[in-house]
């Protein structure tokens, strides 16, 4: 699996920031731990697994998928399963250091949705919340309308990258569609980005994507894929950890291709079905008996800590 | 739910023009009837399990389509050649265009790009 050196200098990690900022977003988050570059899932929320003792770890939660505007019987509350979330994130015994939010903040792409959910995310007592657009956050304008809620640093674009904890985070679109009949893509202007994004960057550094869609090809007839992800992976494949962070399918599965790990999230709002699941025609919301929802939604911890392989990540449903 | 109202002003603007030209039309080709009936013609297209249905279209100048979405997930209807599109249509809204000039019109959801339909307005039936 993965080895890399310990975080370069310079990069000292404010871990208990890093770890803020994650448990912003989530809801039902996971709470992703990097340490030596590779995050791994801690264990959910509310659960003790993010308090380590780690020197230098980094701790942040993620979630996704909120859909804020859905009230179908799938889900008639998504605003209470985010509460619900929330309040679990709120109650980590370490307050992470941020929280990510990767897509689908909004249903429909609604202002009123963006601001209703941007006013419920500041109900985290984190640093930041990162946001990174969903399909259903763009369906209108582009990322016109939801950029202006979550424009993170001011550029007037839906992606971005920050360095923190010793981790370099990349923030990414892959939501548009250039052109039709295919996967959604990252195109190439923000394709030129990331490389200059990661260009001159030590291999040795540690990487976490966010990126909505599935930055591998789950199921393409259902659209659970990106159809320029190669050009992205082959950047990222010289970096001894990276740790991509996808939402978009509503429900937890990973990939790992050489040092890359690939990781997609449980949902706040809804399940989907599992990908071309017989029977299922589209992926569209499952309804399940109300006692089950809970069981099926849920967010994620991780740590990074400085010389570990592999970052910790803990997936917990908002029935743990 | 939006209004349907809302969401039919894409091609109440070329409603007048759209008429008259299908009358001269149908008055030209009385066989036209076989496709579309009658000048105010109206041809639906359900939205549902992520496909149009149906997906392809044959129509004369003139006809109205209407798109409804019976999914519950929102989807769109929006031309490749930016000639048309609907707004985000959540579940039960409906978008509507009339189509007043041969041609072959593909469109996406743009939510979904995998979703693909087809209207091909043809002056004369079988061209």
């Amino acid at each position: 699996m993965r080895t890399f050196d310990s975080t370069p200098p310079g990069h000292d990690p404010s871990r208990r920031q890093a770890l803020r900022c994650l448990a912003t977003w989530s809801g039902a988050a996971v709470v992703w731990t990097v340490a030596g570059g590779v995050p791994r899932a801690l264990g959910a929320t509310g659960a003790t697994g993010a308090s380590g003792g780690d020197a230098g770890a980094l701790t942040f939660v993620q979630i996704s998928d909120t859909h804020i505007g859905f009230r179908k019987d799938a889900n008639p509350d998504v605003v209470g399963s985010l509460r619900h979330a929330m309040a679990d994130i709120n109650a980590m015994p370490q307050t992470p250091a941020f929280v990510v939010h990767t897509g689908d903040v909004s249903h429909l792409s609604k202002p009123e949705e963006f601001g209703r959910a941007r006013e419920l995310l500041k109900e985290l007592r984190v640093d930041r919340v990162h946001t990174v657009p969903g399909e259903h956050d763009t369906i209108d304008d582009g990322v016109t309308g939801y950029l202006k809620y979550f424009d993170h640093d001011g550029k007037g674009r839906a992606y971005y990258s920050f360095d923190q904890g010793g981790v370099h985070f990349v923030g990414l679109n892959n939501v548009l569609n250039f052109k039709a009949g295919t996967l959604a893509a990252l195109g190439d202007d923000q394709l030129a980005w990331l490389k200059a994004d990661l260009a001159g960057r030590s291999a040795s550094t540690p990487v976490v994507v966010l990126a909505h869609i599935p930055l591998w090809t789950v199921w393409e007839p259902w659209g659970w894929g990106t159809a320029d992800s190669a050009q992205a992976m082959a950047l990222l494949r010289p970096f001894g950890s990276v740790t991509v962070l996808n939402g978009h399918i509503h429900q937890v599965l990973q990939k790992v291709e050489g040092n890359v790990e690939l990781h997609t999230a449980m949902s706040l709002a809804y399940p989907l079905p599992a990908p071309g699941q017989a029977g299922i025609g589209e992926p569209g919301p499952v309804t399940v008996p109300a006692g089950d929802l809970g069981k099926l939604l849920g967010t994620r911890t991780l740590t990074v800590v400085p010389g570990r392989e592999h970052v910790a990540l803990a997936d917990t449903s908002l029935a743990h | 739910m939006r209004s349907l109202r809302s969401l039919l002003v894409s091609s109440s603007r070329r409603a007048a023009a759209v008429s008259v030209l299908a009358l001269c039309a149908a008055a030209a080709l009385p066989t036209l009837s076989a496709i579309a009936a009658s000048p105010a013609a109206t041809v639906t297209v359900d939205i549902t399990k992520f496909t149009y249905a149906p997906k392809e279209l044959t129509i004369a100048p003139g006809t109205r389509v209407v798109w409804t979405n019976k999914d519950e997930t929102p989807h769109t209807v929006t031309s490749n050649d930016k000639s048309f599109a609907s707004k985000g249509l959540d579940t039960g809204d409906k978008f509507e265009h009339t189509f007043a000039a041969p041609g072959d019109f593909d469109y996406i959801c743009t939510v979904h790009p995998f979703m693909t339909g087809t209207v091909h307005v043809r002056a004369i039936p079988g061209r």
